[in-house]
């Protein structure tokens, strides 16, 4: 501040001169978001949009091929039956995931607004959110560690009943849905904790000394209370599982094919990139869908 | 009740370290097969260390971390300053665009940027490396700086220029030491958003120039020994080094964001 001070005089002469050719609003703001901007539409924004462009063509444009325009990318469904199936098998393993993260993650989320307290609370949140930060290939490399036949899931079983088979589920769509859920757990115990941190403990207090029972607690306010947080990490989880591809082809071996692994496939295997531009646009589609519908309670909850 | 909560956490802590912990332990298991028992052996990172495949990769990873968090953390919180303190039609709606890259799964954007970069000349390997990470953890940039703007007072500045300073001199002396934490905060999850970005990075690496998590992908698929063990420990110990240090500068629990 000293320094400040000390540069005031002839500063308030500089201002006087420049304020009366300053620049209008627009151009300073524009200066500063060009940029920002700038990069996202050359690479986000763009690629989208030529990403929807391409899932119009027949085929890869290599070379002189002629550009030829169709619809049967979009087809693909009707054509390649078998790609319904692979869609479904997406949507269980989506659905599966949401469901156990959210009721892992609302008990988890119940326990630590109101099974601690202060620091252990603080230390609790950090240690359950710092695996979200880390590197998802690797977490989901550890699983094969502990799953696969004769790995850390059967040495601990042996270790109690040394004459029993192998429980290792390894390359099972179970094993898909455990990973998973491991990635995004941490997710839905931080949405969850924030909208049941709110919870003024009179309420609870007021329901128990009119008689309420804990599962009437819990029923007619806790859950009502918690939903938006429910629904944000519902959605959160959702969304990014319905488009993974690295966990099933790892943890699923053969069983592991979703839309995820065909998308993959189409682009770094079979190189058929219009239909895998189709198959990622109409994954767009679904998740976008999505966000509109509860685009509501995610403004709520999510952004704050 | 409450003893019933602890245990359930515990439980839960349990269900996201064990994985982890055996991934770090098998690295220091003497068995290429990952047989058990434990037999302690440093082997497989003395082997690494002669694994240039895998050291290449992690230097291009580092290398390309420090470039997003320099790059990102200086756009966006350029970009910051206008959509925290001016005023402007709409601004919610490029608030709204800095979402897509967050909320879209990254299979999407990266084969969407595949086709783009292809189709344009831009072409794969480091530039569109930079080019992808740069735009993923720009969002994150804007709102961890968003974040620090709300706990500056706007008067302040205010009052600066009241006494005669120019609005940049203003920035400057009054705004950017008090934004300081933020911006380093912002940096430091740059760097780890990068650091830990596979999707994107597999559809644009190439061959001949691969980030860490590629190589470990592409192990993992054609087979491999321990030593990915050892360098996936190295790579976790330091993004959650990068995390710890980020929650000092910033509290984890106000940055809610998907990803």
């Amino acid at each position: 501040m000293a320094k400040l001070t000390a540069q005031e005089p002839p500063l308030a002469a500089a201002v006087s001169s420049s304020q009366s050719r300053r620049l209008p609003p627009w151009v300073t703001t524009g200066a500063l978001l060009l940029p920002t901007y700038g990069w996202l539409t050359i690479a986000v924004f763009i690629p989208l949009l030529a990403m929807f462009a391409f899932s119009f063509l027949t085929a890869t444009p290599l070379g002189n091929k002629p550009i030829v325009f169709t619809l049967k990318q979009y087809r693909a469904f009707i054509d390649q039956p078998y790609l319904v199936g692979v869609g479904l098998s997406s949507l269980l393993i989506g659905f599966w995931t949401t469901f156990v993260c959210a009721v892992l993650g609302f008990f988890a989320a119940l326990a630590l607004a109101r099974a601690t307290i202060g620091k252990t609370k603080e230390t609790l949140l950090v240690l359950i959110l710092l695996p979200f930060w880390t590197n998802g290939l690797v977490r989901i490399f550890s699983w094969t560690m502990v799953l696969r036949e004769g790995g850390f899931l059967d040495y601990i079983l042996h270790l109690v009943a040394p004459q029993a088979g192998s429980i290792g589920f390894l390359y099972t769509r179970p094993a898909i849905v455990v990973g998973l859920v491991h990635g995004y757990l941490p997710y839905m115990i931080l949405t969850c904790y924030i909208a049941l941190s709110t919870i003024d403990d009179a309420i609870i207090e007021a329901a128990v000394s009119l008689g309420a029972r804990w599962w009437v607690v819990l029923y007619k306010i806790l859950l009502p209370m918690a939903a938006p947080g429910l629904i944000s990490g519902a959605v959160l989880t959702f969304v990014p599982v319905i488009g993974s591809f690295m966990e099933p082809r790892i943890l699923g071996g053969r069983v592991g094919v979703t839309m995820g692994t065909v998308i993959e496939d189409q682009f770094t295997q079979a190189f058929n990139w219009p239909l895998g531009a189709s198959l990622s646009f109409t994954l767009l589609a679904v998740v976008l869908a999505i966000f509109a519908t509860f685009s509501g309670v995610l403004k709520r909850g999510s952004v704050a | 009740m409450k003893t019933l909560g602890r245990f359930y956490l515990f439980a839960i802590l349990a269900f996201l370290y064990t994985p982890i912990i055996v991934m770090m332990a098998m690295g220091f298991n003497e068995s290429p097969l990952y047989q058990l028992p434990f037999s302690f052996s440093t082997r497989w990172y003395v082997a690494l260390m002669g694994n240039t495949g895998l050291l290449t990769a992690g230097l291009n990873s580092i290398i390309i971390a420090v470039i997003t968090a320099v790059v990102a953390t200086s756009l966006g919180t350029v970009a910051s300053v206008a959509l925290s303190r001016h005023t402007f039609r709409g601004r919610s709606l490029l608030q709204l665009l800095l979402l897509p890259p967050i909320a879209i799964p990254w299979l999407i954007t990266g084969t969407a940027m595949l086709i783009f970069f292809y189709w344009s000349g831009i072409g794969r390997g480091m530039h569109a490396l930079i080019i992808g990470h740069v735009a993923l953890a720009i969002p994150y940039v804007v709102i961890v700086v968003g974040t620090g703007f709300k706990t500056i007072r706007a008067d302040l500045e205010e009052a600066a220029m009241s006494l005669g300073s120019t609005p940049v001199h203003a920035f400057y002396s009054v705004t950017l030491p008090l934004l300081f934490p933020s911006i380093l905060g912002a940096a430091l999850f740059a760097f780890a958003v990068s650091l830990d970005q596979f999707v994107i990075s597999y559809f644009l690496a190439t061959p001949g120039y691969t980030t860490l998590p590629v190589q470990i992908y592409s192990a993992i698929r054609k087979g491999f020994t321990p030593e990915i063990n050892a360098i996936s420990t190295i790579l976790l110990l330091g993004s959650m080094a990068a995390i710890l240090i980020f929650a000092r500068f910033a509290k984890p629990g106000e940055n809610r964001d998907p990803r």
